[in-house]
């Protein structure tokens, strides 16, 4: 049982929480997630990216869009309320430059929509392990964008906003500044975090610069330790498990088009749950 | 009686639902003997000097004496001798292959020439279980209370709660340490709970048995993944465990590594059953997990998992189910009972065939199968002979879904983040066979994730032994 400590509404239909999860909190690493369930019996099994942790409070957070049965219902969940599951930190943590071995240089952080939200620890230890951290952030339209503030703090000047409507920042794709950086050779490597089109796109816009670029993949799983096999994705021809083997990998190797069907195996199902979950909430 | 009067005893049948039915329900398919009925089974027991089933129990149960005790009508004693060496009743009743152990060994099946006319030994194991179960106040066969057992001060983490790890757990707990039992999922019982359909194992049987657990004294915590919510090392040198027990099982679905493997509608078995089993999807006004609609089914595989997928696609509607095995009937791993359960409710068996790519369409779901046709050759290393494919033997089958049940390889993730605990080539823990001890200190491991995938006795076996082990361990 994990505690809600706190909820804030960011936009229409993204919200952030905070979480009471002591020992998630300890072992976390940037790059990883948790499995949660908002109702034991009969709830499904999610997984969610770590925002952002506090060892010391005990607490971990998390942001989410309500695009399914359970987002929906873990949006009505308020302040004091508990959640029966959360499992994690799963995953491998991401390898940071400058700790792994490699010297810092420039890498540009690239989160669309609610991606920004697990961007912001890469972003944060990136910047902590001496690298110069230029941060793309991407959403349809400025009461979309995440995090803009915590962002903000760790790229500085270096923080680039794109809209598709112009209302924040340029009007464009993140790939735009991508490539523009790209082109003057000063990128070492890219980290991009948002929707699978987005990603897939990012690796395409750096493959030709040979820049190497990470991924964090979001695929559907069940029990997020290896057992069920639900999240594989092809990579460089071979299959892997996103649960235990990613959450990232090369974008490069990435098989996008056999992802993003996979990814929507259950469309039709997902869709009737969410209208049926609706309903009850309107009913309330 | 004398031994000709015994053997004239017709051999008990055990009632069933009707397979056209229930290859349409979730319900339990064996319906479970009457007291009668396990009396009458229980009295064809010769009473063998020599006890030969005994030989074929992983657990050693004494068989005959339970036997005889049934036979009284004597349920309560006949379940107390049980519970002297085995902790599951109700469960191996269920799920032993017992013509592969204990039946197989039965001087009575010898002497009708039939091992399926053994002393049906798991039959009445199940009836005296259930019926304790099924008692308000039990039978009187209870296991020994929390107060009963002195303390020993010291503490004992067991790693996940399947067969091998609650096993271990309960003689840890009767020994008097303090144990803690980690668990991944939200739910307690591992493969019990989340392969092992209610069909053929009852849900809450494993909740009976788990609850049992607990008024030994043992505490669980679910949604727990030693290797990162905390290192197995740290249990020991922060947490203040004397010992642990790795029973994490062989929890990562192999799969055949043909082509198309990963369109949409391919599913290991581990998957398919999951959520079906745990995640209850196939009530879906009820549960928010989605399922898969399969209309037309291949299973791949010929062990009890493929029979479970096979028999669980029947029942969330599948219109045709083939289960696909490229050996013949002879080598298949599956227990008797589950293939001819199977093929009673219109699960189609293709021998000798095996799936050589998946097809699909343009939104990359599964259209269809393609197989090569086998024959055998020379025996292999099992022993058993070798399949050989037939060079342009191949044919399409029209399915919609593909289930990989072609067994599991050991997980990782505790191997993986525990230095220095050695594993063998296959990802195995290596262990002292008598002591189940690995390669660190106070650390002890047992079942699927030593053995490789096996059944659920063998792994309480291992977990009793292991048990055994941290029990020397600990006073040592």
């Amino acid at each position: 049982m994990n505690k809600i400590i706190d909820k804030r509404q960011l936009s229409d239909n993204v919200f952030g929480m905070t979480l009471e999860a002591p020992l998630i909190a300890s072992a976390r690493r940037a790059g990883q997630f948790i499995i949660l369930m908002v109702d034991e019996e009969a709830g499904e099994r999610i997984p969610l990216t770590i925002a952002d942790a506090d060892p010391d409070r005990g607490t971990i957070s998390i942001i989410f869009q309500t695009v399914g049965a359970t987002t929906i219902k873990l949006s009505h969940k308020e302040p004091g309320d508990f959640l029966p599951a959360v499992l994690g930190p799963l995953g491998r943590p991401t390898e940071i430059r400058g700790e792994n071995g490699e010297k810092p240089g420039h890498v540009v952080c690239v989160g669309g929509g609610i991606g920004v939200a697990p961007m912001h620890p890469i972003a944060q230890a990136l910047k902590a392990a001496g690298n110069r951290v230029t941060i793309i952030m991407g959403a349809r339209n400025k009461s979309l964008f995440v995090m803009e503030d915590e962002m903000r703090k760790i790229a500085g000047d270096d923080l680039i906003l794109m809209t598709d409507d112009g209302s924040s920042g340029r009007k464009g794709l993140v790939t735009e500044p991508l490539k523009e950086l790209c082109e003057k050779g000063a990128v070492d490597e890219v980290i991009a975090i948002g929707p699978p089109i987005m990603m897939k796109f990012c690796a395409l816009t750096t493959k030709p610069f040979g820049v190497k670029t990470t991924v964090s993949l979001n695929t559907i799983m069940i029990d997020g330790t290896g057992m069920c096999g639900g999240c594989r994705v092809s990579v460089g021809g071979e299959t892997k498990f996103v649960c235990v083997d990613g959450p990232e990998f090369d974008g490069h190797l990435v098989d996008w088009d056999q992802m993003l069907k996979r990814m929507g195996a259950f469309k039709p199902q997902e869709a009737s749950a969410r209208e049926h979950t609706c309903n009850l909430f309107k009913g309330l | 009686m004398t031994a000709k009067e015994k053997m004239a005893i017709p051999p008990q049948a055990m009632p069933e639902q009707d397979p056209k039915v229930r290859a349409r329900n979730m319900n339990e398919v064996a319906l479970g003997y009457t007291a009668e009925m396990a009396k009458t089974e229980a009295s064809r027991c010769l009473q063998c000097a020599a006890k030969p089933c005994m030989q074929g129990c992983p657990v050693a149960i004494d068989i005959p004496g339970f036997l005889a005790k049934a036979s009284e009508g004597d349920f309560a004693g006949a379940l107390a001798v049980i519970r002297e060496t085995s902790l599951l009743p109700a469960v191996c009743g269920r799920v032993c292959p017992q013509e592969k152990q204990c039946q197989k060994f039965c001087t009575m099946g010898k002497l009708l020439k039939d091992v399926d006319k053994a002393v049906a030994i798991g039959r009445v194991e199940r009836f005296v279980a259930d019926l304790d179960r099924e008692s308000p106040a039990g039978t009187g066969a209870s296991a020994a209370g929390p107060r009963d057992i002195p303390r020993t001060g010291r503490k004992v983490a067991v790693i996940g709660s399947g067969p091998a790890s609650i096993t271990c757990a309960a003689d840890c707990a009767k020994a008097g340490h303090d144990v803690t039992v980690f668990e991944a999922f939200h739910k307690c019982g591992g493969v019990l709970v989340y392969g092992i359909p209610e069909f053929r194992l009852p849900k809450a049987i494993v909740r009976h048995e788990i609850d049992g657990l607990k008024s030994l004294g043992v505490k669980f915590e679910t949604n727990y993944v030693v290797g990162r919510t905390r290192k197995l090392r740290d249990l020991l040198e922060k947490d203040g465990f004397d010992a642990v027990f790795v029973g994490t099982g062989a929890g990562l679905p192999k799969f055949m590594g043909i082509e198309g493997e990963n369109l949409v509608g391919v599913f290991s078995a581990n998957e398919y059953l999951t959520r079906a089993n745990l995640m209850k999807a196939y009530d879906e006004a009820g549960h928010d997990t989605p399922f898969w609609h399969g209309k037309r089914v291949a299973v791949l595989g010929g062990g009890n998992v493929a029979m479970d997928a096979s028999r669980m696609a029947l029942r969330l509607g599948a219109e045709k189910v083939y289960l696909i095995y490229r050996r013949s009937e002879a080598e298949m791993p599956a227990r008797k009972e589950e293939v001819h359960h199977a093929k009673e409710e219109g699960v189609e068996f293709l021998m000798l065939q095996n799936a050589k790519r998946v097809l699909g369409d343009d939104q990359g779901r599964v259209n269809g199968l393609e197989c090569l046709k086998y024959e055998l050759g020379e025996p292999d290393a099992s022993g058993r002979r070798s399949p050989v494919a037939i060079a342009g033997s191949e044919f399409t089958l029209d399915v919609d879904t593909v289930v990989v049940a072609v067994g599991n390889a050991s997980n990782p993730l505790i191997p993986t983040t525990t230095e220095g605990l050695e594993i063998n080539k296959r990802g195995n823990i290596v262990v002292d066979p008598e002591t189940n001890m690995t390669s660190i200190p106070g650390v002890f491991a047992g079942g699927d994730i030593v053995l490789g995938a096996a059944t659920v006795i063998l792994a309480m076996g291992e977990g009793r032994r292991a048990a055994a082990g941290i029990n020397k361990y600990l006073r040592g």
